[in-house]
């Protein structure tokens, strides 16, 4: 299957169709919570999690003893709720730092679900088959009422991030502060971290213990190239995983049996790089090319200043001066003289010049940094 | 001459992990004073500005603001934090900064509306810093992110206002342009409490000082006060400062 065949596929083929809304969904989800995540600091707090769970499903498995995923899901949500107001608990009681907290029972409760998946693949079960699914994830597994959980959560999601914009935007920025101002912090924090929680467990059947963070980091710092404006932000992250759950379901659909999981990621990492180097404002490759253009007009600038103060020594400001008092000054060229003439700042006549009201006016603003690039 | 008591803080001991860093403070602080907390690094100048606001949860003591425990009171009381307590590079602008001083008001959920914005352009217009309201945070310059976060706390319109550094890396000129607004706020009868590190410059901007190192050193008028001896016993050095009677 080609990807375009995927794509025509999408809209008559069940199980594709499936897949390719519970990945969107997914992503939008992730995408949307991991902006927080990622301006509290707490990058580490999505791996932190998804591994935390892990220990739930292989406990939920033994409890139930059937693979029943609502039941596993469930028993990751606790887990990895437990595991989550552990570090909580540890930064508080302790004064460890926050990650030395996190990687402490990321590692820990790994640790007892990789030993609790060994001792479950030793059983005779023949039922135990596939737990092992849930630590790279395997999105062909996804069914209808996958998608509706998603969904739901997601619709949820988004209708408490409305309601407690205000609320959230300002913990993020400042929580101190949003204490003395008599809102409940705590609150504010676990509905925070019990969403994030939330989408992690419901990504867990899909990208797996293991790369389920970077579906949560990769979207929002991707986002965070494009814009200076937190909802933007957010909402170009849940864009972003949307995007990577779609075109990483098409190429692991179209060539053949390639995990759904780690193509994702791979998608999510694509958005990274692309946002990294070309976004305007922050992106490498517009901060090089301005740094070449600033420098360009640096000389242009430190000529027109040149004729700027000996201009401002008359009352007239276009009256005439002979160019060749320029000499005088070490950045002047004839190249350099031509280009402001081009820029409409500076008239010649015969062997004189005058500056331009136009060229007055950029000469005078060069050294207010009020005026320059405020709105 | 008895005034009202604005602030009072009885046997408030604070401690981080067991060893505590506040001990055993009393505190008077008088309606309508411009007072200056001033002691070295460490001395739990931010941290008794915490204890005060609910930050910190202190192991023993009480706050009390005009008589009433603090928490009931939370409306009168505004914080300018130190600078360098939040990330700049977060998304968004300078107004947005400005108008959280009205999320208090607000309560829970509401959105500010055209009135908040108004009273955000109105503080920022006190600061001088209207022209940048639409600047993102992270390219305004130090003096220019601490004008930002006095804005927003003059949009509370509260009756008490605690800073922890307001002059922190200000330029001279900004230096001025704030303990202007400050003794404008005095004026209007608000009692403000100010972290301040340079010492030359107490008798002119404060009318009341405490001294703080880990206990109370001292507090009351400057005139009475800040002198050699109790600067000695703060810094635990021979200090001399000369006092322009
Ligand atoms: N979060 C914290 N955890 C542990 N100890 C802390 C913490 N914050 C401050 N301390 C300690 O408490 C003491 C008082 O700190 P505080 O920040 O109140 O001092 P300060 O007077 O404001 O100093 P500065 O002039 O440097 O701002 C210091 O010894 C400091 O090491
Ligand atoms: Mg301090």
């Amino acid at each position: 299957m080609t990807i375009s065949e995927y794509f025509s596929l999408i809209f008559s083929d069940y199980t594709l169709r499936t897949i390719t809304l519970g990945t969107a969904v997914l992503g939008a989800v992730t995408g949307m919570l991991g902006s927080f995540a990622v301006l509290r600091k707490q990058s580490l707090l999505g791996d932190a999690i998804s591994h935390a769970a892990l220990p739930g499903i292989a406990l939920a498995f033994l409890i139930t003893g059937a693979k029943d995923s609502n039941m596993l899901l469930l028993g990751a949500l606790v887990s990895g709720l437990i595991g989550t107001f552990w570090i909580r608990g540890i930064i508080k009681k302790t004064h460890l730092k926050s990650d030395t907290a996190l990687g402490l029972i990321l590692s820990l409760f790994f640790g007892f679900g990789m030993l609790l998946l060994t001792f479950i693949q030793k059983q005779p079960n023949a039922n135990q088959a596939g737990l092992d699914k849930y630590l790279f994830g395997q999105a062909a597994t996804l069914v209808e009422s996958d998608v509706w959980l998603m969904t739901i959560v997601t619709a949820i999601c988004l209708f408490v991030l409305l309601l407690f914009w205000k609320e959230f935007k300002m913990l993020l920025f400042d929580a101190d502060y949003t204490k003395t101002l008599g809102f409940n912090t705590k609150l504010i924090d676990v509905l925070i971290t019990s969403f994030i929680v939330l989408a992690i467990v419901l990504g867990l059947q899909t990208v797996g213990v293991v790369l389920m963070s970077a579906m949560l980091l990769a979207p929002a710092a991707a986002a965070r190239q494009w814009t200076n404006s937190l909802s933007v932000m957010v909402f170009l992250a849940a864009l972003f995983g949307a995007f990577s759950g779609v075109f990483g379901t098409a190429i692991s659909a179209s060539q053949n049996n390639l995990s759904t999981g780690p193509v994702i990621v791979i998608v999510a990492g694509v958005f990274v790089l692309i946002s990294f180097v070309f976004s305007p404002s922050r992106g490498l490759l517009f901060k090089q090319i301005r740094f070449i253009k600033n420098r360009r007009d640096l000389e242009l600038h430190k000529t027109l200043a040149f004729m700027f103060h000996i201009a401002e020594t008359h009352d007239n400001i276009s009256h005439p001066h002979a160019i060749k008092i320029l000499n005088n000054f070490q950045g002047y060229t004839k190249n350099t003289l031509q280009k402001l003439v081009d820029k409409n700042y500076v008239t010649i006549v015969g062997d004189h010049w005058s500056l331009t009201e136009q060229g007055f006016k950029t000469a005078s603003n060069l050294y207010n940094q009020q005026n320059e690039n405020n709105e | 001459m008895k005034q009202k008591i604005a602030v009072q803080v009885d046997d408030l001991t604070v401690a981080y992990n067991y060893k505590p860093v506040l001990w055993d403070i009393d505190l008077e602080i008088p309606e309508g004073v411009l007072m200056a907390i001033v002691g070295p690094n460490g001395a739990g100048k931010s941290t008794l500005i915490k204890s005060i606001l609910g930050i910190l949860k202190p192991i023993a003591g009480s706050i009390s603001v005009y008589g009433k425990p603090y928490e009931k009171q939370r409306s009168l009381v505004a914080y300018v934090p130190q600078k360098g307590s939040v990330d700049w590079d977060f998304p968004t602008t300078a107004l947005d900064v400005v108008m959280m001083g009205t999320y208090g008001s607000l309560g829970w959920i509401k959105r500010p509306g055209q009135k908040e914005k108004k009273a955000a352009l109105e503080a920022l217009e006190k600061v001088g810093m209207l022209p940048f309201k639409n600047r993102q945070i992270s390219q305004l310059s130090g003096g220019q992110q601490q004008r930002i976060f006095l804005a927003r706390a003059l949009v509370q319109d509260a009756s008490i206002y605690f800073m922890d550094e307001p002059f922190q890396g200000v330029d001279a000129s900004t230096e001025i342009a704030i303990i202007n607004i400050l003794k404008a706020l005095r004026k209007a009868g608000k009692t403000v409490i100010v972290v301040h590190h340079d010492l030359q410059t107490v008798p002119e901007y404060f009318d009341w000082v405490t001294f703080l190192n880990v206990k109370k050193i001292a507090t009351g008028p400057v005139k009475d006060i800040f002198n050699d001896d109790n600067l000695t016993k703060t810094y635990g050095i021979n200090y001399k400062v000369s006092i322009q009677e």
